[in-house]
């Protein structure tokens, strides 16, 4: 049984632990909000480009850069992963790596070579342990406060860069999509080779064809695929690391609300027990003082 | 009045403008055009530089974009911007830096080929610097 003073204690370092998650959950849910309008306000470029895209998919495929057919062999995959550059946000950082590492089994049972990219240091300290021979890179943003199109890029060339080297042939991002506040979903999108026609909505598809208007092009349609598919990526990038800053810190906000909740509990709990300790005492005391009254 | 269409401005971090314009100046990458309602469907990658929009309210807004790419269609013009600001806030200073990072791209470009590239957008932000109030 632990004395008094230990339950004293140990429960203003509960108190202080408390304080500490319940500004942090503060903390995430005012990133939070700011995350998540980053995420919106990068939406209208994505749409757009989708409908250029769109428009452009028609054009000669045999024109079209490498990146957006693909090496033709898919030998050797580049999973991409994003997590998050700090801890304590539950789950989030473990669940991108978990969907990752099953792609990477499944790729694997299929005879196929992956390799990792870490964005994120959390993702990369997760992975380091047993794949540090798949990991050809990795890199982190914790200086900057935010991340912009500028972030984006440099994945993004680096990710080209390697492509056009020949590394790998298919690329694949891992990242959570935020759903709600409560809800991060991991997921896994393919970027290179780029098939137009896979994109989600099929809305922005029809658009493009029913216009039936023939462009055109400065300098030519190659040309301008050449410059916008690699835009394209960065912006699948951008739009991963923006979904992923939304999302970790919905996580962080849920995983220190609850922690916030334990915390109040245990102090609960600990302050029954200092209660009836301290009881105790005085009922022991008080008894002491009446025998030794008694017996005089 | 001239008829007006659907100018739309997007930088990936946020859609910075879409309003009705009378004309728009472009610095297309082969050239500056303007486009004007019902132009035909065209599309080109941007250049650094000025983007001039007359807006059919009268009012005339500049905006400089970097890198990007235009599409005009029936539906109007789209621009899509990797980096976009109102001219207003910037200097041509603010440019330094990206003119520094273009030169040594330049200086360090291992093909004929990157480096005539990187030699090209170095002096398209070069001319665009001078568009700039100091």
């Amino acid at each position: 049984m632990a004395s008094l003073k230990d339950l004293r204690n140990r429960i203003s370092s509960v108190k202080s632990t408390k304080k500490i998650t319940k500004a942090m959950q503060m903390v995430a849910a005012s990133k939070l909000r700011r995350a998540e309008e980053a995420a919106q306000n990068a939406r209208p470029y994505a749409e757009r480009m989708h409908s250029v895209l769109s428009n452009l998919a028609g054009i000669n495929q045999n024109e079209a850069p490498k990146l957006m057919t693909g090496t033709g062999k898919d030998d050797v995959h580049l999973l991409v992963v994003f997590t998050a550059d700090r801890g304590l946000c539950g789950g989030f950082n473990a669940s991108i790596v978990k969907k990752a590492r099953a792609k990477q089994r499944e790729l694997e049972a299929n005879g196929k070579s992956v390799k990792f990219y870490a964005v994120g240091k959390k993702g990369y300290d997760l992975m380091r342990r047993d794949l540090s021979d798949k990991i050809v890179d990795s890199i982190s943003f914790r200086e900057s406060s935010r991340v912009g199109f500028d972030e984006a890029a440099q994945v993004g060339d680096k990710v080209i860069d390697m492509f056009e080297a020949g590394e790998f042939d298919v690329c694949h991002l891992f990242y959570a999509e935020f759903e709600n506040v409560m809800t991060q979903v991991p997921t896994g999108q393919q970027v290179i080779p780029a098939s137009v026609e896979e994109d989600e909505d099929g809305e922005n598809e029809k658009k493009g064809s029913d216009a039936g208007t023939t462009y055109e092009y400065e300098p030519d349609p190659a040309g301008i695929l050449d410059d916008l598919i690699p835009r394209n990526i960065k912006i699948q990038i951008l739009r991963a690391l923006l979904e992923n800053a939304a999302s970790e810190q919905g996580a962080r906000m849920t995983a220190m609300d609850s922690a916030t909740r334990n915390a109040g509990d245990m102090i609960e709990k600990l302050e029954i027990s200092y209660n009836r300790q301290r009881q105790a005492q005085i009922t022991t005391e008080l008894t002491e003082i009446i025998s030794g009254a008694e017996a005089l | 009045m001239a008829d007006s269409f659907k100018f739309e401005l997007v930088s990936p971090e946020k859609l910075l403008l879409s309003e009705d314009a009378n004309s728009v100046v472009v610095p297309g990458n082969e050239g500056e055009f303007t486009v004007m309602s019902n132009h035909a469907p065209f599309m080109t990658t941007l250049k650094p530089g000025m983007v001039t929009a007359k807006l059919s309210g009268g009012e005339e807004k500049k905006l400089f974009v970097r890198g990007g790419f235009a599409d005009v269609n029936e539906n109007g013009l789209t621009l899509l911007a990797e980096h976009a600001e109102p001219a207003d806030n910037m200097t041509a200073s603010q440019l330094d830096e990206h003119i520094e990072a273009a030169r040594k791209r330049m200086d360090d470009a291992e093909h004929d080929d990157t480096r005539f590239k990187a030699e090209e957008y170095l002096s398209q932000l070069l001319h665009a610097k001078t568009q700039l109030p100091a």
